[in-house]
């Protein structure tokens, strides 16, 4: 795998997703203040932190979900409040719940993000199909009509999953994607991840998973202590290739 | 998880069909409650339970219990129908499925909307299909059925809209009863009056037609202004 992420052409493009002077404040106190951070096609963004450190909080402010925060986010250089609907068309969240109804089938669950995310295939039989692929690529085949409820945590972690096979979303913000999730599970997704940032797609994730091969991925702490240098290049130094110039001044937790 | 699926980025995202969504936003919530079978047909048995109590607690006298029938019918099924409304969000938020109804491109009033059609289809329509088996139990005078029916399906639909906008704003409470019921009880006065009042004509034996015009004009009030307020309500409930 090529560890230059993106071609020039894309790199002088505004970034994908862009943050400015981002802060936020909880119970009186500054989660994050000051926060600039750029995200180009073909990047993965891991943000870490301590338990309670606004990690996400963060990812809910960048997926447009929470609103009290200070500074602005940028999609492509805009807004994301002007460029609502090209912004959610290009996001895929999964959050701390899966999302998942326990009462409906793997494929039912699925077919409702499908009709809500705009699969281009409109026939029936078409969907299901992509639905049942979905499924299959996560390791679910022969439990597509199985009652979510009946499928244990991991399992219904991975319905949730299969939706990063279902549409073609150029955003990807994932909280904790690994939880749950077996070793194999955990390697198969490492795998996806880079594939996605291979076709130009971005991930944003908090996780305290260490990815196996570090090309592409950039490190972000919130939390961290004052004078420690928030930010870090992956280890194999993947950081020139980095574009923007991130520093997350985080006035820590006086706790 | 291989990953072959993965096809090419497509430049615009692609759209989806807001009758789509509708559709099957709906038809989630049909199947679902179906399959749970016991909290749909909650609200029905406590109609049944509060008016077979009436005549018990009250007296046994058909005329007497006739004249209060309308009013008893209408009180009981607006309860039944507030006690139904807690649990109208409050599943999604906890499972995540609010967040994503929140994160689609799709515009979000029309969304909560196929959520409250799906409420209405299996609270407020069963509640007035079921209220002339209990008429009869008042003695209510069969003349007055069609009435009764109607005012009920047309008014529920009003009760379950305004209702959703209290659901929503108090769906991220851990405690949100008594508050729901507070912000939408004020707001279902007018309805009651109207419903009970068409039914109470249908018995006096004067046309009902206006009472159940104005429960009308209150629904297209309803059907235009609260998937708005319930769009906004779920956005602060989920922002807090």
């Amino acid at each position: 795998m090529p560890s230059q992420p993106a071609s020039d052409e894309v790199r002088s493009a505004p970034p994908l997703l862009a943050v400015v002077a981002l802060g936020c404040e909880r119970d009186e106190r500054w989660l994050f203040e000051g926060l600039d951070l750029s995200l180009h096609a073909g990047e993965i963004l891991q943000v870490e932190g301590p338990n309670g450190s606004g990690k996400t909080t963060l990812l809910k402010i960048l997926s447009g979900q929470f609103h009290d925060y200070e500074g602005e986010v940028l999609w492509r250089g805009q807004p994301t409040s002007r460029v609502r609907d090209d912004f959610l068309g290009s996001l895929l969240y999964l959050g701390h719940q899966p999302g998942i109804k326990g009462t409906l089938t793997a494929l039912e669950n699925l077919a409702w993000y499908q009709a809500l995310g705009g699969q281009p295939q409109a026939k029936v039989e078409a969907r299901r199909e992509l639905a049942w692929a979905a499924l299959d690529a996560v390791g679910l085949a022969g439990f597509e009509d199985m009652p979510a409820q009946q499928l244990s945590a991991g399992q219904q972690r991975r319905i949730a999953l299969a939706r990063l096979h279902l549409t073609p979303r150029r955003l990807w913000v994932l909280d904790e994607p690994f939880t749950a999730i077996d070793r194999d599970g955990v390697q198969a997704l490492e795998a996806l991840l880079l594939a996605h940032a291979q076709r130009g797609g971005s991930v944003v994730m908090t996780t305290h998973h260490r990815f196996s091969q570090a090309s592409r991925l950039r490190r972000l702490c919130l939390g961290a202590k004052e004078g420690e240098k928030a930010e870090q290049g992956s280890e194999q130094g993947s950081e020139q290739g980095v574009g923007g110039k991130d520093t997350a001044s985080t006035q820590g937790a006086s706790a | 998880m291989n990953h072959e699926l993965l096809t090419a980025l497509p430049e615009a995202p692609p759209t989806s069909s807001l009758a789509g969504a509708f559709k099957a936003t709906l038809a989630r919530d049909l199947r679902q409650a179906l399959r749970r079978r016991s909290e749909l047909i909650n609200p029905l048995v406590f109609f049944a339970l509060v008016i077979t109590l009436f005549p018990l607690g009250i007296s046994p006298d058909k005329a007497l219990l006739a004249t209060l029938a309308p009013g008893l019918l209408w009180v009981a099924a607006l309860l039944a129908t507030l006690l139904s409304l807690d649990g109208l969000f409050r599943q999604d938020l906890e499972d995540g499925s609010l967040e994503q109804l929140l994160l689609t491109p799709q515009p979000l009033p029309l969304l909560v909307l196929a959520k409250v059609a799906g409420h209405w289809l299996l609270t407020g329509l069963p509640l007035a299909l079921m209220a002339p088996l209990l008429g009869v139990m008042l003695g209510l005078p069969s003349g007055a059925f069609g009435v009764l029916i109607a005012s009920l399906a047309l008014g529920s639909m009003s009760l379950s809209l305004i209702g959703a906008i209290g659901a929503a704003l108090t769906v991220g409470l851990r405690r949100g009863g008594v508050l729901l019921s507070l912000i939408i009880l004020p707001l279902y006065i007018p309805v009651l009056i109207f419903g009970a009042g068409a039914v109470q004509s249908a018995v006096n034996g004067m046309p009902s037609l206006a009472h159940l015009a104005i429960l009308g004009a209150m629904l297209a009030l309803a059907l235009l202004l609260a998937p708005l307020a319930i769009a906004a309500g779920l956005r602060l409930s989920i922002n807090g």
